[in-house]
């Protein structure tokens, strides 16, 4: 494929003419001050900057540190289990060709394996090197917000593993919906704390988080779950899950004897994407379909899509595209899948976006239900209610393909701790 | 007072000056527009400048304040949960502003000033009679363009200073305030505090680099705050502890009266 086909929903505002070729995306962001073009940047209080300079500083010097990477490599090899498989997911394919749009579509389905990783999911990549920056900085104090309870579960273990104390924020209503995690995260030695300001959920578990740091940041690292916030956290989030594309692409290689054809992969904060995604910015070849959650409907309160359907804007601290109303107040979010119940999204996404080089769909909670049962009948997979929205796409998407072509999707975590929210949705008796 | 003419950093820059001249400190009172539901801002005002505020700070409600305590966010909840937009607490300072000679300064999210158009919300502040502007989740890398903007229509400028800035950096962004600095007194979020703060060495520091007024906030909630505040700085911020009260009182604005005279007796140094 030549360029990429048009996104399959235009942003609601207006988009630039076709005079105004846009930039290429490039690996090579975010600059200095933490821009992925004019996305990103630092809009935090004051408080926050020397944390923010100190953890760009250490992390700059790990970088070119050995031993800092020996270190990640050995723990993602033996405690995490890396390299995850790449599967490939004959029934699923099967499924998508009997359902394609012509005879002689269904593009071969591989499913990247982060649901085999340590704890269930990807976040582990990025809580095992974050924990590490943190013992790097002499900070015992860890800190982290979350949704689905898989970047919690994810730092409490990087914590029990690496002796450091862990307070993981999480919207009541999340709490409820994902107790397993929380049960999890009780064992793993770390305090959960119940947020019941707002929305009780992901955006409100943040804020607290934050609010924290604010007061305890001489002592304390927060561990942010996704590719969001200020700079550097975009980025070093970013680096540590990229794991999963350079692992994908020399599995492609070596399975398929090429590159994919399309990658898929869902977008809550955006880390198990861009994870996937980053290894293959400048392989033009490769679609790379980012999905977002589209919830009950395209109305405002009823999805969690902001490059789907939001625009510009700050929200914890960068400038990405964003859920907000007229004033720039936060907007309501909705979607069955905690992980992604979120109204922002990180800053380098938004940069894909308009740089075109990835497009961003949707994926009602109905067709995520369904793509959970789907992978779970087809292949003995339960995948994560986030992650069965890039299942649907992805069979959705092979369907248009030809047969003799391949889609990769990140596999990102696995569903155990949906099983009540999935039972309750679906009907079904326990 | 005098100078009713004055507006913009001019107003601030002369109550600064009347102050020192009668060695005074400021009285600079924290409301959060629309807060309490049911009082009228201009009213609240009214009574903060009969109180003896020299400088009100209006916060503008926002939706995720992360820099904020309980006090304060669970304020602006309220009234973000009356539907009230950004545009009638604008004209609710337009229709009080010529009856005031007290500054009113703004206290903004970046998150509302980007949607409405960066530069050109500062603007809009201006028109609406607002003397100054302070955007607390937004540090000085990435001001310029917003400073730029406040220059050009004559508004203050105010940057955070942290307890965690270093001596260099708190210094460059003192000199790149206009109208006032504002020095945060602690780490963390805002709220009620029973011990006086300790500032008289970043205060000092600030001085000797030729800072414009230094204004100091962050849990201050007594008169003896006031007082040991501006002992070292020009002026002293209340937020949460007036609030608080405004929250609980069944008439907000005599109260919000009552406690400024309270405070501003810890405003005399001599
Ligand atoms: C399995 C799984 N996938 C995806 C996500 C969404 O986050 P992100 O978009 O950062 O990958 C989560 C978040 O909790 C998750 O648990």
């Amino acid at each position: 494929m030549a360029t990429p086909p048009p996104p399959t929903h235009a942003a609601t505002d207006a988009t630039s003419p076709e005079s105004e070729a846009p930039v290429r995306a490039t690996m090579a962001v975010p600059d200095a001050d933490g821009r992925f073009g004019q996305f990103g940047g630092r809009y935090v209080p004051e408080t926050l900057i020397a944390a923010l300079d100190q953890l760009a500083e250490v992390y700059q010097k790990a970088s070119n540190d050995e031993r800092f990477w020996d270190d990640l490599r050995q723990l993602e090899k033996h405690f995490t289990g890396r390299p995850t498989p790449l599967y490939r997911a004959e029934s699923l394919s099967r499924h998508a060709r009997k359902h394609a749009d012509k005879k002689n579509h269904g593009a071969t389905i591989w499913l990247k394996r982060e649901d085999l990783a340590h704890t269930g999911a990807h976040k582990i990549n990025n809580t095992l090197g974050q924990a590490l920056l943190a013992k790097r900085m002499g900070k015992k104090r860890i800190i982290a917000e979350t949704g689905a309870g898989q970047h919690g579960v994810a730092t409490a273990t990087a914590c029990a593993n690496l002796g450091l104390e862990c307070y993981v924020y999480m919207g009541a209503e999340d709490v409820r919906r994902q107790h397993l995690n929380v049960v999890r995260m009780k064992l793993l030695g770390a305090t959960v704390i119940p947020v019941e300001s707002g929305s009780k959920t992901l955006k409100d578990a943040t804020n607290e988080a934050m609010r924290d740091w604010m007061g305890s940041v001489e002592t304390t690292h927060y561990i942010l779950g996704s590719v969001v916030g200020p700079h550097p956290f975009p980025a070093i989030v970013r680096d540590f899950q990229s794991i999963i594309g350079r692992e994908t692409k020399a599995q492609s290689l070596r399975h398929m004897e090429a590159m994919p054809n399309a990658i898929v992969a869902c977008v809550g904060g955006g880390s198990n994407a861009a994870g996937i995604f980053f290894a293959f910015i400048e392989d033009h070849d490769v679609r790379l379909i980012g999905v977002e959650a589209g919830g009950r409907s395209s109305n405002a309160g009823d999805h969690a899509a902001p490059l789907t359907l939001g625009s510009p804007g700050v929200l914890h601290g960068s400038m990405s595209y964003v859920l907000q109303d007229a004033d720039g107040q936060t907007q309501n979010v909705h979607s069955c899948s905690a992980g992604l119940d979120y109204p922002g999204v990180g800053p380098e996404h938004s940069y894909w976006k308009d740089t075109a080089r990835v497009e961003y769909t949707v994926c009602t909670d109905d067709e995520a239900l369904a793509a959970f049962t789907l992978l779970a009948r087809t292949e003995g997979i339960i995948p994560a209610l986030e992650t069965a929205h890039a299942i649907h796409e992805a069979v959705r998407l092979a369907g248009e393909m030809p047969s003799d072509q391949h889609i990769v999707v990140n596999c990102s975590g696995r569903g155990d701790k949906d099983v009540d929210e999935a039972a309750r949705l679906l009907g079904i008796e326990s | 007072m005098s100078d009713q003419g004055a507006s913009g950093v001019d107003r601030l820059d002369r109550v600064f000056a009347e102050a020192r001249e009668v060695n005074r400190g400021v009285l600079m009172p924290f409301v959060v527009g629309g807060h309490p539901a049911g009082t009228s801002l201009p009213d609240l005002l009214r009574a903060l400048e009969r109180g003896g505020a020299g400088v009100v700070e209006i916060g503008f409600p926002f939706s995720d304040p992360v820099a904020d305590g309980g006090v304060i966010a669970a304020a602006m909840h309220e009234v973000l949960q009356t539907g009230r937009t950004v545009e009638q607490l604008l004209s609710e300072v337009r229709s009080v502003r010529s009856e005031l000679s007290i500054g009113i300064v703004a206290m903004v999210s970046v998150s509302l000033v980007e949607k409405l158009g960066g530069a050109a919300f500062v603007r809009t502040l201006a028109d609406a009679g607002f003397d100054g502007v302070i955007v607390p989740d937004m540090p000085l890398e990435e001001s310029a363009r917003y400073r730029e903007a406040a220059s050009r229509v004559g508004l203050g400028f105010t940057l955070l200073i942290a307890p965690t800035s270093q001596p260099s950096r708190a210094i460059e962004i003192a000199k790149a305030s206009t109208g006032f600095v504002y020095l945060m007194a602690r780490t963390g979020i805002t709220g009620e505090q029973t011990q006086a703060p300790l500032i008289s060495k970043p205060v000092a520091g600030l001085r000797e680099a030729g800072s414009p007024p230094i204004a100091v906030g962050f849990g201050i909630s007594s008169p003896e705050h006031v007082r040991a505040v501006v002992a070292v700085a020009d002026a002293a911020i209340v937020g949460s502890a007036l609030v608080r009260r405004l929250a609980d009182s069944t008439s907000p604005a005599a109260e919000a009266e009552a406690f400024c005279r309270a405070l501003a007796a810890g405003l005399d140094r001599s």
